[in-house]
């Protein structure tokens, strides 16, 4: 049997970027694949905010004040968008460890292609998990009486600014993912997520809380975010005087683009030199 | 290509891990693997085989020592090395997840292969590796074998020069291994050079031709499986005799007729004596126990098996068991059918 000859790598900056994207591509229909051959996995990562938000909104949604008086779930949606970009690092961490583990990663450094394209496809790929997750929890907001009450234009910027969010966690876990050497290490990381979407305004006022807990509360990237998509979205918030309340919209943007000029260049470099 | 003679070099090659239990380090490791040859790297766990194999492919840097592979240097031109190379790792490097098929149609992309010749080339390696009737279910759902021979035809979507097979049949069961073995000694035949790592003696015997003993990070002795074989002198007559009495009355035969010091297992009844001259030794031992009227159980010549010279050559055998008795269970037992539980 005729064995095709390796075709060589190709001299052109140009032509080399080509093959990075296509090569990107591959690795982004991969986890699309995994999506239609186990679609469990991925529809209980999309419903678990909306359980999420029924537990909350349910069991605790009568007991706490809300601002402006108007129902919990006005309030709570656009912090529960914004954790459920938080969630999204979880499945981008599970992914890059357990490819780490299985040989998958070894196997694509093994083969002449460019190192940015693995990274890329998965952050192409979970991008688009983070879309349909995002639209499911809008769809479930939307049924529980949730309403945005800007024009067209500012629900889109929320939604642009919830994607930023999670596009700066995406290198974030793509980062922990790759030194986590392990499935145990991430289920440890899995269960600090929780402190870090509680230790913010999502749920509640972090006026409420002792001094030095609400200003790490209210610095919190998820909180600024939640704060600015409230505001877009026209819901309720907290608001307050300090700095970090007032420029919300601000930090918003500025949160995640210093998280990804962080991580990415870390993420990329990891991966690279996964060489001990 | 500048291949032409050794498809794989190195020198002096060092990876320390500081202390790290996470793998073996490599202490002066040296290599020459002429193209179109098996080369076998064996030793235990922790002799640094693994490291190797993940240095020369360009998955670790070194920290000192030069390497080549296909004519290119490891540590400068990784890209061109990975152009060329297949690697079919301890665990199956493919994507549980997908199918067969579409594993191989992936990894046929990533090689750059139009859309159209990865399909091609999938249901090629499908047909070829017997996976055509699974290529359509997940590889989770497939044996240790078929994911091995997945991993396998993973490695050779495009014709690599050079392949690296790190312990291929580790966790196999006899006839997956025997498909794994025809597998790599089909490309061997289609002119691919390969190195081949395994703690199995039996699997570096049958197929490599030449073998490099690794032990503590460096290369102990290379060779042919022959001339290991005869490194360690003689061969062996193994007896084993039906009754104890039998046992000490043959015991002053093999003293007198042996090369060496015979080695006397006495509760498994069985004796081991070195010979210098093969068939006349035979017909001696077998001529003084018919004098004596011993009938013995079994009677067989034999080479020493790899498990003793690496033993020999290594001194693992000094470590791990103790000298005399136990060793000479390991030489006695291993004449039965070349086993290789002793080494392990």
């Amino acid at each position: 049997m005729s064995m095709p000859a390796h075709p060589l790598s190709p001299g052109s900056p140009l032509s080399r970027l080509g093959w990075a994207l296509a090569d990107a591509w591959t690795v982004t229909l991969r986890d699309l694949n995994h999506w239609v051959l186990r679609p469990g996995t991925v529809i209980v990562g999309w419903l678990f905010p909306v359980m999420i938000v029924l537990m909350f909104g349910g069991l605790f949604g009568g007991a706490i004040d809300t601002p402006g008086g108007s129902g919990y779930f006005e309030f709570l949606m656009p912090g529960m968008f914004a954790l459920t970009m938080l969630f999204g690092l979880e499945s981008t961490m599970m992914a890059v460890t357990t490819d780490a583990a299985k040989g998958v990663t070894d196997r694509f450094r093994s083969l002449p292609m460019s190192s940015s394209a693995v990274v890329l496809g998965r952050c192409v790929a979970d991008m688009l998990n983070s879309v349909v997750g995002l639209a499911v929890m809008v769809g479930a907001g939307l049924a529980l009486g949730w309403r945005w009450h800007g024009g067209i234009g500012a629900a889109l910027a929320a939604v642009g600014l919830l994607l930023l969010l999670r596009f700066a966690l995406l290198w974030v876990g793509i980062f922990i993912g790759l030194v986590a050497g392990g499935p145990e290490v991430v289920t440890a990381v899995q269960i600090l997520v929780w402190p870090v979407g509680f230790l913010s305004n999502v749920f509640v006022d972090p006026a409420t809380m002792s001094a030095w807990l609400g200003a790490i509360a209210a610095w919190n990237p998820l909180s600024v975010t939640a704060s600015a998509v409230r505001e877009l979205f026209g819901n309720p918030g907290y608001g307050g005087e300090s700095w970090i309340a007032q420029n919300a919209a601000l930090m918003s943007v500025a949160w995640p683009l210093l998280i990804t000029a962080v991580f990415l260049p870390l993420s990329v470099r990891t991966f690279r030199k996964l060489k001990g | 290509m500048r291949e032409a003679e050794s498809a794989i070099t190195a020198q002096g090659v060092r990876k320390n891990y500081g202390g790290q239990p996470s793998g073996a380090g490599l202490n002066g490791f040296d290599l020459r693997v002429p193209a179109g040859s098996v080369c076998g790297l064996l030793g235990p766990n922790g002799a640094g085989k693994t490291t190797a194999v993940r240095i020369l492919s360009t998955l670790l840097s070194m920290d000192a020592g030069r390497a080549s592979v296909a004519g290119f240097d490891v540590r400068t031109q990784g890209r061109q090395v990975r152009e060329r190379i297949g690697l079919v790792g301890q665990y199956a490097a493919v994507d549980e997840i997908l199918t067969g098929r579409q594993n191989l149609v992936m990894f046929g992309r990533l090689n750059h292969l139009s859309a159209a010749a990865a399909r091609r080339r999938a249901d090629e390696l499908l047909e070829r590796f017997s996976l055509t009737e699974a290529a359509g279910r997940p590889v989770s759902g497939y044996s240790g074998g078929m994911r091995r021979r997945l991993d396998l035809a993973a490695s050779l979507i495009v014709s690599p020069p050079v392949l690296f097979v790190d312990e291929p049949t580790t966790g196999l069961d006899p006839a997956a291994r025997r498909e794994v073995w025809a597998a790599v000694r089909e490309l061997v035949d289609a002119g691919t050079t390969v190195l081949l790592t395994t703690q199995y003696l039996e699997e570096a015997d049958r197929l490599a031709d030449r073998i490099s003993m690794l032990g503590a990070g460096r290369v102990v002795a290379e060779g042919s499986p022959d001339e290991l074989k005869s490194a360690i002198g003689g061969d062996w007559i193994d007896l084993v005799l039906s009754e104890p009495v039998d046992v000490e009355a043959a015991r002053p035969i093999a003293a007198r007729l042996a090369s060496g010091e015979p080695l006397v297992d006495g509760p498994a009844r069985r004796i081991g004596i070195p010979v210098a001259e093969r068939t006349r030794a035979l017909i001696q031992v077998a001529t003084a126990l018919n004098e004596a009227g011993i009938e013995p159980e079994d009677i067989m010549l034999r080479r020493p098996t790899l498990d003793e010279v690496f033993l020999h050559l290594t001194g693992e055998g000094a470590a791990t068991v103790p000298a005399g008795p136990a060793r000479t269970g390991v030489r006695v037992n291993a004449g039965s059918g070349n086993t290789t539980e002793e080494s392990r």
